[in-house]
């Protein structure tokens, strides 16, 4: 299907891709796996389009092929979903399926689109209302969004580029489903992946990346999960959090009865109360889109309650707003790092100063000094890739921009943090770090509240699991009792009978 | 599509060109491409000059002598430069929040009024000229910060698109200085207010002639040292203050302002209130510096052409400053030639072939390689 030899791409102060060779069989699927920066986005960005290789040569289908624009990839049948979407926030689903087709020209018949949109939806088992504004979309329904846009304009290649991490377990479950049926349809699929059990329980193929180049590409069948790592990080790896046994402290934050609203306008977090010690990792498990990005927004300031109180160190700061909370010590790692977390074209020294500048004691003036060599030295610990600290975030690749944000979050004299799918979009040891990072915070006193899709992790890390479901806490269980199977079950709502009082 | 946009590619329609990203445009081709642009400006309005009859070189070399061309051109130049400039800084600096501040021209009238209501009313004879300026600069600037704050405000409060209450704004702001100019503060119905005492005058340098001669009869006045003030002041709040960098933040994403604490409501208000500040100082200037009395016509539209030399400067103080030199000296050649046609003609022709050229720094064009169409 795909043939690509050669391609080498330069960016300033960077070798984003140097000289690599991808084969990819029709019909297939095929893993690209490698350390955040690698060069896999890029290379998937020459392949379909949006960037033009400085050399090498192309093959789609057996026919040499120049990409000038994701237009004449698309035509020669090859589609991408971004790592960062590229949805118009304020239109429907059908709109934007149908935004770009030049098919249509400028007749455009609504319904007819709705159906034929609806019906893609179906056919490849990915439901969505082609009547529902993006904007009110969670990221999970954004992606099916994007797939179907691909599908839609024809894609028989479709590369995905970290699928999954955007998605709840169950939910990246019913993508694998989704993906194996297309590929038994004929078409190609080649995603990107941080996540090693998904590669080994999906690809067929798997290419591993490393500073830009191509490592080596192996059938999966011949290939272990530890030489995989071994592949992409150059030497073996341990992956252990120990959770270092801690007196936990006194109570620090304290959520009475909150009662939050959506954008909607429906009630999203409902008469919810947690209590959250210093030193502690109080996880919070449930499927996306169950109260947790409200939850998050209440806490931090940035969303009104409706009803509740929120306690701080025994003092009531309900109704504070965003800048309050951030002056009183609670970080914030929010899930969306491109619209929430980031001013895109911002330098890398301005984003870790996001909310610091306004501690520098220079009246109304900015420390420029401070912040460069806070810069520097937030680059050097976070081993943040870049071309530098003035290089604007939109140019850092998924995994640098989680390390801008998190340091940030990290560097400041926090009392609580607000973790979201704080690992989202890392590398294994960039998972690694930050882990170790939460642990170094978790035994200075500070409260983590750690909001994650990913049961694994909150299962490793936590202290106590707290698991929420339609805006409720459906149980609480501490680190010794936390078992996949009972949250499981709370996370779908359901009560097992051992713990119903 | 939200984000990277900048480095996508983007197809021109049924053309056999494409446009490609630049990685990054550096400062020369930024500069290469500008000068690029005007001579291509001048050129395409020389065309529509030959073809409704004229001599475009001819039109040229007198525009170019009027405006630059002698010490009494560059004279001209200036004083026009001064309310060009305060108002473009003024309008840039809200662009900068991507608050689309169309209404410097009503801002510009409304701190002419207010700076003209303290001359005829709160000046006496005998007050020190020193002090009546600083009152009427700062009703001039107060005048227009309020004509500032109201569309501020209701975007701020209930999301009201400030280009079309800016613009709503212009109007009135001119009906109301009619309605004085012709009304109670009116002489005699020709729609001006009576001379101003000599207090109330912004100082020119003909009024220095007695100490150096060369200054006889040049109208350049003392309002011109507002503008290296206001550049200055302009680029340290921008570069240097945490107010800036708020600025900025909200400017490139407001989502994430709000995120890390700014007070959004609070910062629109305040920039379109020193956006406004800064169109009613230079129509302060106009009526201390220039005229010395209000009248209907104080301005020639110079709060519509800021925004062409804002946008000219790429809301760059220093940048903005030259492009509003260059406009001051484009509008006294076209008054030369008797011509606001010409004016209106050229700067239209400037801007329509910038923006589209604007295109040129951040692509590249390439014609379409015939073998990846099929
Ligand atoms: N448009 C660009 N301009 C400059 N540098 C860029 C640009 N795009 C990517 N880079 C740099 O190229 C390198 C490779 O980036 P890329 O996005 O391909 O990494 P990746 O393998 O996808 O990483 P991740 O797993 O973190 O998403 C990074 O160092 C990144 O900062
Ligand atoms: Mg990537």
């Amino acid at each position: 299907m795909v043939e690509m030899r050669g391609i080498s791409k330069r960016f300033p102060g960077v070798l984003a891709n140097d000289r690599v060779d991808l084969d990819v069989a029709a019909g297939s699927i095929h893993a690209l796996l490698g350390e955040n920066g690698a060069g896999k986005s890029t290379l998937m960005h020459i392949l379909s389009g949006l960037y033009r290789p400085d050399s090498g040569t192309m093959k789609v289908e057996d026919r040499t092929v120049s990409f000038a624009s994701p237009l004449d990839a698309i035509r020669a049948g090859v589609g991408m979903v971004h790592q960062h979407f590229m949805l118009v926030e304020t239109q429907t689903v059908a709109e934007n399926v149908v935004l770009g087709d030049r098919r249509l020209g400028f007749r455009m018949d609504p319904s007819a689109i709705r159906d034929t949109v609806a019906g893609l939806g179906r056919e490849s088992g990915l439901d969505i209302d082609p009547d529902a504004l993006i904007w009110q979309l969670s990221v999970g329904e954004r992606q099916r969004v994007e797939i179907v846009k691909m599908l839609h304009r024809g894609a028989r290649l479709l590369i995905l580029d970290e699928p999954t991490a955007v998605l709840t377990p169950q939910e990246a479950d019913t993508l694998f489903d989704r993906m194996r049926g297309m590929a038994r349809a004929g078409r190609t699929l080649l995603f990107i992946s941080h996540k090693l059990n998904e590669v080994m329980e999906l690809a067929e193929t798997v290419t591993v990346m490393r500073q830009g180049r191509v490592v080596d590409t192996v059938p999966k069948a011949q290939v272990s999960h530890r030489e995989l790592v071994r592949m992409m990080v150059g030497s073996p790896v341990l992956f252990d959090v120990t959770v270092p046994p801690v007196q936990q402290g006194r109570k620090l934050l304290s959520l009475r009865s909150l009662r939050v609203e959506n954008d909607r306008g429906h009630t999203a977090v409902d008469n919810l109360s947690l209590d959250l010690h210093q030193r502690e990792i109080l996880g919070v498990a449930g499927v996306a889109g169950n109260g947790q990005r409200e939850l998050a927004e209440a806490i931090t300031g940035l969303r009104k309650l409706q009803a509740g109180t929120i306690e701080l160190d025994g003092f009531d700061v309900t109704g504070s707003n965003q800048r309050r909370m951030i002056d009183l010590g609670i970080s914030w790692v929010p899930q969306d790092r491109q619209h929430t977390g980031t001013a895109p074209n911002l330098s890398i020294q301005e984003n870790f100063d996001l909310k610091h500048y306004r501690s520098a004691r220079r009246g109304p003036f900015l420390d420029r000094a401070g912040q460069s060599r806070r810069a520097a030295a937030l680059l050097a610990k976070y081993r943040v890739a870049a071309a530098g600290r003035h290089q604007p975030v939109r140019l850092l690749s998924g995994g640098n921009l989680q390390k801008v944000i998190l340091a940030r979050e990290l560097s400041t004299e926090l009392r609580v943090l607000v973790a979201e799918s704080p690992t989202r979009g890392l590398d294994v040891g960039a998972i690694q770090n930050v882990h170790e990072l939460l642990m170094e915070q978790r035994s200075r006193g500070v409260a983590i509240l750690l909001l994650s899709e990913d049961l694994q992790e909150v299962l490793s890390l936590s202290d106590r699991v707290a698991v929420i479901h339609s805006g409720r806490i459906m149980g609480i269980l501490p680190r010794a009792r936390a078992e996949a199977d009972t949250i499981g079950m709370l996370m779908a709502g359901v009560v097992p009978e051992d713990m119903a009082t | 599509m939200t984000g990277s946009t900048a480095s996508g590619t983007m197809p021109s329609g049924r053309l056999r060109l494409r446009l490609e990203a630049r990685d990054q445009p550096g400062l020369l081709t930024h500069l290469a491409v500008s000068l690029l642009l005007l001579v291509a400006a001048l050129l395409l309005a020389g065309v529509v000059m030959t073809v409704a009859g004229g001599n475009p070189l001819d039109v040229y070399r007198s525009m170019f002598g009027a405006g630059f061309g002698s010490k009494w051109g560059l004279n001209d130049t200036l004083v026009k430069m001064v309310p060009l400039t305060l108002a473009s800084l003024g309008v840039a600096l809200a662009f900068r929040m991507k608050m689309w501040n169309i209404g410097a021209e009503g801002q510009l009238l409304m701190g002419a009024l207010a700076a003209s209501g303290i001359a005829l009313f709160a000046v006496p004879p005998d007050m020190p000229q020193w002090l009546a300026l600083v009152l009427m600069a700062a009703a001039g600037a107060a005048g227009g910060a309020v004509w500032g704050i109201v569309p501020g405000w209701l975007r701020a409060q209930f999301g009201v698109n400030e280009i079309i209450s800016t613009l709503m704004l212009n109007y009135v702001a001119l009906s109301i200085v009619q309605f004085f100019v012709y009304g109670p503060w009116g002489e005699r119905g020709f729609g001006l207010t009576p001379m101003f005492e000599r207090n109330t005058w912004l100082p020119r340098l003909t009024e220095y002639a007695d100490q150096w001669s060369a200054l006889r009869g040049l109208t350049l006045h003392l309002g011109i040292l507002a503008v290296p003030v206001a550049i200055v002041f302009l680029a340290i709040l921008l570069n240097r203050t945490k107010f800036g960098f708020e600025i900025a933040m909200v400017g490139d994403n407001p989502d994430a302002a709000r995120y890390a604490g700014v007070r959004l409501r609070r910062t629109m208000i305040i920039v379109m209130a020193l956006s406004g500040a800064l169109a009613g100082l230079a129509g302060m200037n106009e009526v201390s510096g220039v005229v010395h009395r209000l009248l209907e016509h104080i301005s020639p539209g110079y709060g519509y052409t800021a925004i062409i030399v804002a946008w000219l400067g790429r809301f760059n103080p220093l940048a903005v400053a030259v492009v509003a030199f260059l406009f001051g000296g484009l509008i006294v050649g076209a008054d030369e030639i008797q011509s606001a046609g010409i004016s209106s003609l050229l700067q239209g022709v400037i801007l329509f072939v910038m923006v589209s050229g604007n295109l040129l720094i951040r692509y590249r064009i390439r014609l379409r390689e015939p073998e990846t169409l099929a």
